[in-house]
């Protein structure tokens, strides 16, 4: 009943920290220290992964311009090919109204497969155990 | 006119605006207008990327092209998908991680430069114009075509529509309409196609080019809308022509078509030059759309941007296999588009033309126009959102912490005046326009972004100098093609198709530039390049 109880049946006042922020630590490993504090060891290991996806990307772009960039020239070049009929439909309207499209999803998928894989063995190289 | 039309018109605008007013229930803060709170999930995601990017040039366009030109441009069809792929290679999964919600914030995050962002924020609202007016200008020419109408009020509704959605809904609102309008557009040809393919193999399977010219299935008049010589007589604008079931499809001079094997097979009119310089602006200029990279922060990491565009490489492959199949069968049901030129109108025309005027064949028809408006109502939207993004954050000065007013300002703005364009010049060639945006994308954000991606040594000035270079070129070579007068011979070929000179251009210039000021490469392009291709589970 009187005032000066009050005070005392109030909860003490805790402190809230954000989760984020509570569990923000050093990183544990030397490699993971590397990569944050840009060491030139972390470079490297970003440069490697860069290269590993760039060079994945670049070799999937020269498959789809050599399959599809020289369909043009060869019917400039060889007419003839042009006319070729498969099930009845002439041969361009095949490769380029129909196939393309599966030829262009099966080459991204293949693409998404492999990059996944490239990130995964960096995570592993990372995250690997100190010898 | 046809009965199911406007109510099925009605259903459209009703249901993309109730959506919009849907998604207004979860839209409170301006992060949630902006970038959907980023809680889109793949599929969702995937079916509005598609939804936001099949515009009016492909769901009438390309069928279009093909009963014109037949299969030179099949090259547009391949060259709109494999731009996703191009995407997927080398832009999607470092895009996403660099956290740039537009084009001026990639820049911002990689080189720092208030100049470039300037510069790049220029580059998307041209090319937002550029793809936004003829988006509206469809809509208005289809709205003539179908019911007779005026030109104005389809360009001005759907423009209205439009802005409404965007301002009220943001683009949570957009997400949802967009994947629905993926299905919309989808169903609204892949329906039809059926009953046509039915109905050729009835009607025995009637040659696409018989050897002695193409003739008219049924009775036809034709109404010639400029003055010309048909098959060598002249006849001016305006005169009737009436054909018989079977009479011979005559030549119009002023329409400009293929026949015989120079439709069917390739070579013929087009030179390698414009072939190529086609191929490279659809393949790389996917990437350097404003609308299309908008939707990769709405993905949570950039392994899910990376899943998202292998979908939408998918959804858009199956959805460019069905507009071939129309642009052939219009050559033998709507033969008579190759004598007025309005050969856009295919899609919209097919199947009343085939199947008769029966009910279903008009159930088919209000189809297909709902399909259209879907078309019209996604693109400009996507357009519209990222446009007005820019507008929001680079020239109101508003930054992320400006208010949701603010946004629906920057879209009022960003919309009066396409909208006002679309309605003064309407002469413009819907998807010649469209191709054209393209080859200004893939002229100056392409470079940008490839480099900015994969290249530590890029500089500011070097960025800079590129996009003036590559990127005001093309833009000089649209202005030149939409507004100048026609040219001829291989300057024609290379102001019309210009990728084929500015995107090596562009590329070259940056790497050049870059090199000769090495000392401005930016201190913290380590951290930035950890950024953009770590993956997020190594965030520290």
């Amino acid at each position: 009943m009187a005032a000066d109880d009050e005070p005392s049946t109030k909860p003490l006042r805790t402190r809230v920290v954000l989760g984020e922020a509570a569990t923000r630590r050093r990183p544990a490993d030397r490699a993971q220290a590397d990569l944050a504090e840009q060491t030139p060891v972390g470079e490297a290991l970003v440069k490697g992964l860069m290269r590993a996806q760039l060079a994945l990307a670049l070799r999937l772009a020269v498959v789809v311009v050599t399959a599809l960039g020289s369909l043009p020239l060869l019917f400039a070049v060889a007419p003839g090919v042009g006319g070729l009929k498969i099930f009845g439909i002439y041969l361009p309207w095949l490769l380029l109204g129909v196939l393309s499209f599966p030829f262009l999803i099966g080459v991204g998928w293949a693409y998404v497969r492999w990059a996944e894989r490239n990130e995964q063995d960096f995570i592993a190289l990372i995250r690997r155990p100190e010898p | 006119m046809n009965p199911y039309l406007v109510p099925g018109l009605i259903v459209v605008v009703l249901v993309t605006v109730g959506i919009g007013v849907y998604g207004l229930r979860f839209a409170r803060t301006t992060s949630d207008f902006l970038v959907a709170s980023r809680s889109v999930s793949p599929a969702w995601n995937a079916a509005a990327i598609s939804g936001e990017y099949l515009s009016a040039a492909s769901f009438l366009g390309v069928a279009g092209l093909i009963l014109r030109y037949g299969v030179d441009v099949l090259w547009y069809p391949v060259g709109f998908a494999a731009g996703y792929l191009a995407l997927l290679l080398f832009v999607a999964a470092p895009l996403r991680r660099s956290g740039a919600f537009t084009l001026p914030d990639f820049c911002q995050v990689r080189l720092g430069s208030p100049l470039l962002r300037t510069l790049a924020s220029v580059f998307v609202v041209f090319i937002g114009c550029l793809y936004l007016v003829p988006q509206l200008q469809g809509a208005g020419l289809t709205f003539t075509t179908v019911t007779g109408g005026s030109y104005v009020w389809g360009a001005l509704l759907v423009g209205v529509v439009v802005t409404a959605n965007v301002a009220l809904g943001g683009m949570r609102a957009i997400t949802f309409v967009q994947a629905f309008q993926y299905w919309l557009k989808l169903t609204a040809l892949a329906v039809p196609v059926i009953f046509l393919a039915l109905q050729w193999q009835s009607d025995g399977r009637p040659v696409v080019t018989p050897d002695a010219g193409a003739t008219f299935p049924v009775a036809t008049t034709v109404v010639i809308e400029q003055d010309a010589l048909v098959d060598g007589v002249p006849v001016e604008k305006g005169q009737q022509l009436s054909y018989d079931a079977g009479a011979p499809v005559p030549e119009v001079s002023t329409v400009d078509a293929a026949f015989g094997a120079d439709w069917l097979l390739p070579g013929g009119d087009g030179t390698l030059f414009a072939t190529y310089s086609l191929i490279l602006a659809t393949f790389l200029g996917t990437m350097g759309l404003p609308h299309v990279l908008v939707r990769f922060y709405t993905n949570p990491d950039g392994a899910s941007a990376r899943r998202t565009t292998l979908v939408v490489l998918g959804l858009v492959g199956a959805f460019y296999l069905l507009p071939t199949l129309y642009g052939v069968l219009g050559r033998i049901y709507t033969p008579q588009l190759l004598m007025t030129g309005r050969t856009d109108a295919v899609v919209l025309l097919l199947p009343e033309a085939a199947l008769g005027g029966g009910h279903l064949a008009q159930l088919l028809g209000a189809l297909v126009t709902a399909g259209a408006l879907a078309a019209f109502l996604s693109t400009s939207s996507g357009l519209l959102t990222s446009v007005a993004g820019v507008v929001f954050t680079d020239v109101l000065r508003a930054g992320r912490g400006g208010s949701v007013r603010d946004f629906r300002l920057a879209t009022v703005l960003a919309a009066s005046v396409p909208v006002l364009l679309s309605l003064y010049v309407s002469n413009m060639d819907v998807s010649r326009v469209v191709g054209l945006a393209f080859a200004v994308a893939a002229s100056s954000f392409c470079p940008l972004l490839v480099l900015g991606i994969w290249w530590r040594r890029l500089t500011d000035v070097g960025a800079v100098a590129g996009l003036l270079a590559g990127g005001g070129a093309s833009m000089a070579a649209v202005l030149i093609t939409v507004l100048g007068p026609p040219l001829d011979g291989w300057l024609g070929d290379a102001v019309s198709q210009p990728a084929a000179w500015t995107v090596p251009l562009a590329f070259l210039v940056m790497i050049v530039g870059s090199l000769l000021t090495s000392r401005r490469v930016p201190h913290d392009v380590g951290a930035t390049m950890l950024r953009l291709h770590a993956p997020e589970s190594l965030r520290v």
